[in-house]
């Protein structure tokens, strides 16, 4: 069976989270990803929802299947209507090695996935997308 | 249903004709699938599989072929590519094989069609339109599906190759060596840590010895790789020493922020062993002295 | 309760079955943390073989616990790391200072038994 082009998943509660992550375990395996990049994709799906959450209170995650020159590849789009990130490029600074897991767990993400990219506005919100090719 | 354009079929025409064409396909089955199989060991392919085994694939790829006609879906069809692609890879039949074949039936068939309806030029050419862009298709589909399994084939060999070429020893109990020789790019890092670690969970390894003595230079990001496989090790309870770095690459690792002081390092892969296997508490003791104990 | 805690002699025992919300991962630590005052616990095992992610937050969770039980002088064995989670934790960056880990329940309590040996 053909894998679905895209699923959403809205996150307004705890529980979302885990239900985005299951959905994204099971395309990327459905897709051929190997057991490692599986578990990398469902947790920078983790990462992304729990931002959701966290700083907009609710958002969607959206899990889309590609299949670009013979490749597949899965990406996940994590939009929300929140406050929006001030900077950026501070965002993507490592905060992880001393504060111990504060902050956005951005540049995490970013090294999980193949392709990053983030787009905010104060007072509108964020989407940031991620993509993983599948590995030859 | 009136028609406007020859080439320009009303949908339920086009469907009438297909199932016209598929019933006159089925109905003769026998006949043009022994015309085929003649076809095909007349033009000498299929060398590596015996008369028998032609005779059964292609009653399945007959049927297959007659199916994806009627349904006007692929699905199915490259499923079925698959799996006969699985069963004939081994067997060692060539892309070129697997294409001739399939335009071999596509031209028995054609031919079967010109002989119905040679009486009626206008009725053959629409036949012709419905059956020709169908029997392209479902030609490409079996064609890639091979190629496309070929290809998993190929890249699985190689990698079976680059794991045993890149073995983790177990030379005492809980106690695993990983030597690395030669020139690490970032696939075959990938790679080690991958067996690194499954070598931890099946021997149950607490201390690991990696011994970088056969490698030359590294790279930032090869040496991240190094820093990362540590770290896993530790999460599934191995404790990690690192033998033979030399000075240039105990560069490159500072120069990605790594704390040497926190990396347990000995200078060559025997050191790194005793110290391992004190740490497991074992003793070594020299032999003479072993021997005096008995 | 989604995580069973049980007691082996001094050890407490927690398996963690499933994927845990937030919500769950914040009751699991309380709850645990009472278990090591009332058992007066002298070390805890975490096993996590069922947990098929360890982001940020289970990751700080685990350290918190770890933590605390120090406070009350016991040790935090984290156990059942998964080879694949291992490598994404590692990735993201994620750090597990002051907790001891080991393969699995059996090597946990092994190296338990080591640590008391030699005091």
């Amino acid at each position: 069976m053909a894998p679905p082009c895209a699923i959403r998943v809205p996150i307004d509660s705890d529980g979302d989270i885990i239900i985005a992550r299951q959905k994204g375990r099971a395309l990327a395996t459905e897709l051929g990803f190997s057991p490692t990049d599986v578990v990398r994709i469902a947790t920078a799906i983790s990462e992304l929802a729990r931002n959701v959450l966290s700083y907009a209170a609710s958002g969607e995650i959206r899990l889309e299947a590609l299949n670009s020159r013979n490749r597949c590849g899965l990406a996940i789009v994590a939009i929300d209507r929140g406050p929006g990130i001030a900077d950026v490029e501070q965002a993507m600074q490592d905060a992880y090695s001393t504060s111990g897991g504060l902050g956005l767990g951005l540049p995490g993400v970013r090294r999980l996935m193949d392709e990053f990219k983030i787009d905010s506005a104060v007072g509108e919100g964020t989407t940031v997308s991620a993509t993983k090719w599948c590995r030859r | 249903m009136q028609q406007t354009h020859r080439d320009l079929l009303p949908i339920d025409a086009a469907v009438e004709l297909r199932r016209e064409l598929v019933a006159h396909l089925r109905e003769n089955r026998t006949g043009l699938r022994e015309e085929w199989v003649l076809r095909i060991t007349g033009a000498q392919l299929l060398r590596a599989m015996t008369n028998e085994e032609i005779f059964a694939e292609a009653t399945s790829v007959y049927d297959n072929y007659v199916e994806a006609l009627e349904t006007d879906t692929l699905e199915a069809l490259q499923a079925y590519a698959r799996s006969l692609s699985e069963r004939i890879i081994p067997r060692g039949v060539e892309t070129d094989e697997v294409v001739g074949i399939v335009l071999l039936l596509r031209d028995v068939l054609a031919r079967s069609l010109f002989g119905k309806y040679q009486n009626n030029p206008s009725k053959l050419n629409r036949v012709l339109d419905a059956y020709e862009p169908a029997a392209n298709r479902i030609a490409n589909t079996v064609a890639v599906g091979f190629v496309q399994e070929r290809e998993r084939v190929i890249s699985q060999q190689q990698e079976a190759i680059r794991e045993l070429s890149t073995p983790v020893l177990q030379v005492r109990e809980r106690l695993l060596i990983l030597p690395i020789i030669g020139v690490v790019d970032p696939h075959r890092a990938r790679q080690l840590t991958e067996q690194l670690l499954r070598g931890i969970r099946t021997n149950r390894a607490r201390v690991v010895v990696i011994d970088i003595t056969g490698v030359a230079a590294m790279d930032a990001a090869v040496a991240n790789h190094l820093v990362q496989t540590v770290e896993a090790s530790r999460l599934l309870g191995a404790d990690v020493i690192v033998t033979g770095l030399s000075p240039e690459i105990a560069q490159t690792l500072v120069n990605i922020g790594v704390d040497l002081g926190k990396m347990k390092t000995m200078g060559d892969l025997q050191g790194g062993i005793e110290v391992a296997e004190l740490s497991l508490g074992y003793k070594v003791v020299p032999a003479t002295q072993a021997e005096a104990a008995v | 309760m989604m995580v069973p805690i049980l007691k082996q002699g001094h050890v407490l025992i927690a398996t963690i079955m499933a994927a845990l919300s937030d919500e769950d991962m914040r009751q699991f630590r309380e709850a645990l943390l009472d278990r090591v005052v009332t058992s007066r616990a002298s070390a805890v095992i975490i096993d996590v073989m069922a947990m098929d992610v360890l982001d940020s937050f289970a990751t700080r969770t685990l350290r918190e616990i770890a933590y605390m039980t120090k406070l009350r002088g016991a040790k935090t064995v984290l156990v059942g790391v998964q080879p694949e989670v291992a490598l994404t934790m590692v990735q993201l960056g994620l750090h597990l200072e002051g907790v001891a880990t080991a393969l699995d329940l059996e090597e946990g309590l092994a190296y338990l038994d080591r640590v008391n040996r030699r005091r």
